[in-house]
Order: C-alpha cells, then sequence, then structure tokens
C-alpha cells in the first residue's frame, strides 16, 4: 500500500514539475502545448477511494494554475475529468472495469488510447472554454482544443507505454 | 434529518465535485477581472524558486542574442548622448527638472506567456526592490506591460498581449491618442483603438506611448501601422499595429516608476471630486 502512495506522490510531482517547466513552454506553430499533467488522474489506482482522486485533482489542477497564472482553469479542468473517470473506464474497458482488475501496463493498446482520448478531449474542451471564457470565440476555442489534444494523447500514450514497459 | 444525512452520504462524490469545481470557478471569474487574480498567481515563493532555478538555467542558452540586443542598445544610447552633448551647451537648463521623473529598475523575465488570451509574465523583482502595482515595464524596444500582483521577491506582469490589457498610446507623427488593446490572436499584432476619425493614417507611422496615464512616459516606441479600418460605429479608426518587441523572446526588462505618480493622482482625484 506504501509504495502505491510513493509511487502516486512521485508521479504527482514529477508531472507537475515536467509540465510547469517544459511543457507550458513549448509553444509549438505559436499556441499548441500538451498538458500531459492529466496522466496523472489517468493512472490513478482504480480501488481507491473516488473523493481522494477528486481532492487530489483539484491540487495538481491548482498548483499547474499557479505556476502558468491562470486563474482555476486547470483545477475545474482536472476536477471534471476526475468526477467522468469511471464512466471513461467503462466505455473503453468494459467487463475489465466491472471486475476491477485493470492493469494499465497489460491492458491492449486499443481500448488504452480510447480512454486516453475520451478524457483528453473532455478536459481540453472545458480547459480552453474556460481560459477563453467568451463564446464569441468558439472556432478559436475548437481549433486550439484538437490541435492540443492530438498533441496530449500522442505524448501520454507513448509516456504511458515507455514506462510500463520499464516496470515489467 | 435522517434522511439530509442519508441524502449527503449516497451523493457524497457529486457534492464534492461540485464544491471542488465551483471554488475552481469562482477562481476562474475572479482572475478574469482586472487586478484580481490574489489568490492564485505565480508571484509567490514557491513558483518563483522554480522558475528563477529554471531561468538560470535557459540564460546560458541565449547569451549570444542577448549580447546582441545589449550592444545595439549602446550604441543607440550613445548615439543620443552624443547628439545631445551638441545642444547643450545652448540650451537653457531648468533645475527643477535635472532629478528626473523616472526611476529605472533591472529586471529578469522568469515565466513568459504569449499563447493565451490572459497572458501573464513573471519578473524576479517585488516589494523588497520597492516595486509595486501599476509601473510599467518595458525592453530596449518597446512596451512589455503593467504590474499586476507583487510578492516579496517576484511580481506579476500583466502583459500587452492581455485582452484585459489597455494602455494609451498615440501616433507619433500626428499625436492622435487612442488605446491599445489586444484581440487574442497573434502575439506579433496588437489593436490600437478609438482613434479619432480626422487622423491622418499611413501605413507604416510609428505607434508610441502617450504619456496620459503616468505609468509610461510619453514616446517609448511600440511598433508600426500596417492597416487600419473604419470602426462599426463609423466614427473611429480601428488600427492594425505590429510590435516592435518581440514578445515571443524577451529576456532582460526594464520596470519604471513614476516618481511623480502621487502627484498626479491626488490631483485628479482632486480634480474629479
Amino acid at each position: 500500500m506504501n509504495s502505491v502512495a510513493g509511487i502516486n506522490i512521485a508521479r504527482f510531482i514529477l508531472l507537475l514539475l515536467l509540465q510547469v517547466v517544459i511543457c507550458n513552454h513549448i509553444d509549438f506553430l505559436g499556441y499548441i502545448n500538451p498538458y500531459i499533467y492529466i496522466i496523472f488522474i489517468f493512472l490513478f489506482p482504480i480501488r481507491e477511494d473516488r473523493l481522494v482522486l477528486l481532492f487530489v485533482s483539484f491540487l495538481l489542477g491548482l498548483m499547474v494554475d499557479m505556476f502558468s497564472d491562470s486563474g482555476g482553469v486547470h483545477a475545474a479542468a482536472a476536477v471534471c475529468l476526475a468526477y467522468a473517470r469511471p464512466i471513461l473506464l467503462k466505455s473503453a474497458f468494459g467487463m475489465l472495469y466491472e471486475h476491477q482488475s485493470i492493469k494499465f501496463s497489460s491492458t491492449d493498446i486499443g481500448s488504452l488510447i480510447t480512454y486516453i482520448s475520451l478524457g483528453t478531449i473532455i478536459h481540453h474542451t472545458i480547459l480552453f472554454s474556460l481560459e477563453t471564457f467568451n463564446i464569441s470565440n468558439i472556432l478559436s476555442i475548437l481549433k486550439k482544443t484538437l490541435f492540443s489534444s492530438i498533441f496530449t494523447i500522442i505524448l501520454s500514450v507513448l509516456i504511458i507505454i515507455l514506462f510500463s514497459r520499464n516496470r515489467k | 434529518m435522517q434522511q439530509i444525512f442519508n441524502f449527503v452520504i449516497r451523493n457524497k462524490t457529486f457534492l464534492l465535485f461540485l464544491l471542488l469545481f465551483s471554488i475552481a470557478l469562482a477562481l476562474t471569474i475572479q482572475s478574469h477581472s482586472y487586478h484580481r487574480s490574489k489568490f492564485i498567481n505565480s508571484a509567490n515563493f514557491l513558483t518563483g524558486g522554480v522558475y528563477g532555478t529554471m531561468n538560470s538555467v535557459d540564460q546560458y542558452f541565449d547569451l549570444k542574442t542577448t549580447n546582441a540586443i545589449l550592444s545595439e542598445e549602446n550604441r543607440q544610447l550613445r548615439e543620443q548622448l552624443f547628439n545631445l552633448q551638441g545642444t547643450k551647451d545652448s540650451s537653457y537648463i531648468d533645475s527643477s527638472y535635472s532629478k528626473g521623473h523616472y526611476k529605472i529598475t533591472i529586471a529578469n523575465l522568469y515565466k513568459n506567456s504569449y499563447s493565451s488570451t490572459h497572458n501573464i509574465l513573471t519578473i524576479n523583482k517585488g516589494k523588497n526592490d520597492s516595486i509595486k502595482q501599476d509601473f510599467g515595464v518595458m525592453t530596449s524596444n518597446g512596451i512589455v506591460g503593467i504590474i499586476d500582483n507583487t510578492s516579496k521577491n517576484y511580481a506579476t506582469v500583466l502583459s500587452i498581449l492581455n485582452v484585459k490589457s489597455q494602455i494609451n498610446a498615440k501616433i507619433k507623427s500626428t499625436n492622435h491618442i487612442g488605446s491599445l488593446t489586444w484581440d487574442g490572436k497573434s502575439p506579433v499584432y496588437v489593436q490600437l483603438e478609438d482613434v479619432s476619425q480626422f487622423a491622418p493614417i499611413k501605413v507604416g507611422d510609428t505607434i508610441e506611448t502617450g504619456g496620459e496615464s503616468s505609468i509610461f512616459p510619453k514616446g517609448i516606441g511600440i511598433g508600426t501601422i500596417t492597416s487600419f479600418e473604419t470602426d462599426i460605429s463609423g466614427d473611429t479608426y480601428k488600427i492594425q499595429v505590429k510590435l516592435f518587441n518581440d514578445m515571443t523572446n524577451i529576456g532582460t526588462v526594464y520596470i519604471l516608476e513614476n516618481l511623480d505618480r502621487a502627484e498626479i493622482q491626488s490631483l485628479e482625484n482632486k480634480t474629479n471630486e
């Protein structure tokens, strides 16, 4: 149990630092940034209490907000993603989730990509809507959501595959 | 009573979600009004420390360009100095002006941002260096923004690339004033609005600060006109301005403190009453 907590705390800090030190400053083509800190929410242990997940996600989002001076947009998007996670898990993994026996390191790649993509799109839509906070800029919101989502999904899947292979 | 407790326990996940989400939403809304992002900002010990470490590594990578910018600025200053020496002998110097009206502090930019619609920068000078809210920030090329929040050693700057930002500016050749805003699209262009329809505008004209707001002195360059159109109301021009400053690449900035600001403000308040 302790090692699980340790791994998650380390993951929290590492992903947060990676996000604010590197990923927030990529600005590919002027506005495209990956938001990889949500990997933490994706990989949070399933058997843990959902209340803990919600709270930790809020904290993570708030830390990212603090570093990027964005009010509470990351916190709001992260909490939404954490709340929607069981639905995503069910739609991506189906039966496996019902039996609570998913191991992210050994699931097949198709379900993993579905899971990550759905989550990323939910997170980014809320993130950019709140960040722009202006419904008349809906095209710019959609554009940012689409391109940043692609970037985040590719990077997240790569990171998860890369680090789960190591653990085996 | 029992039922209320049961309801809370049954829906505890949803209620916690609702609580956290509304906190986040409240912080977001708060941050969208001017000068209000008090609690969640990057001018604090933790974020400043991380950005400081990052900056000290980062600085080595563009020493060359920084040097080039500095020597170019040196050249300009030397040019101004020589021109000044020529005129000095003949002109009358008023001793009350020799004190100077602006105090300049140098700071390093710790965090730059230009991809969001509300861009806020972080610099490594704060209250300990007597930096306060509403001081102007510029580079050798032109203006960058206005100080927003300050902590002991750090401060955040409301960039001109922020849809909340509004800065007084004028056309250099004709002195017609307007307010400088940003539409959130490109970090290279800002917009000058509310310029009178009577102003003769030419593409390529220089836009500079107007000096009306007591934040920036008059005549700091901002950019050049690339295009203009008549506003929907038909009375004013909306002008596209290409910035002199490359907002995506800023290293060292100057903070301007107007020493006469308190005097000007108390005078204006008196007039308004």
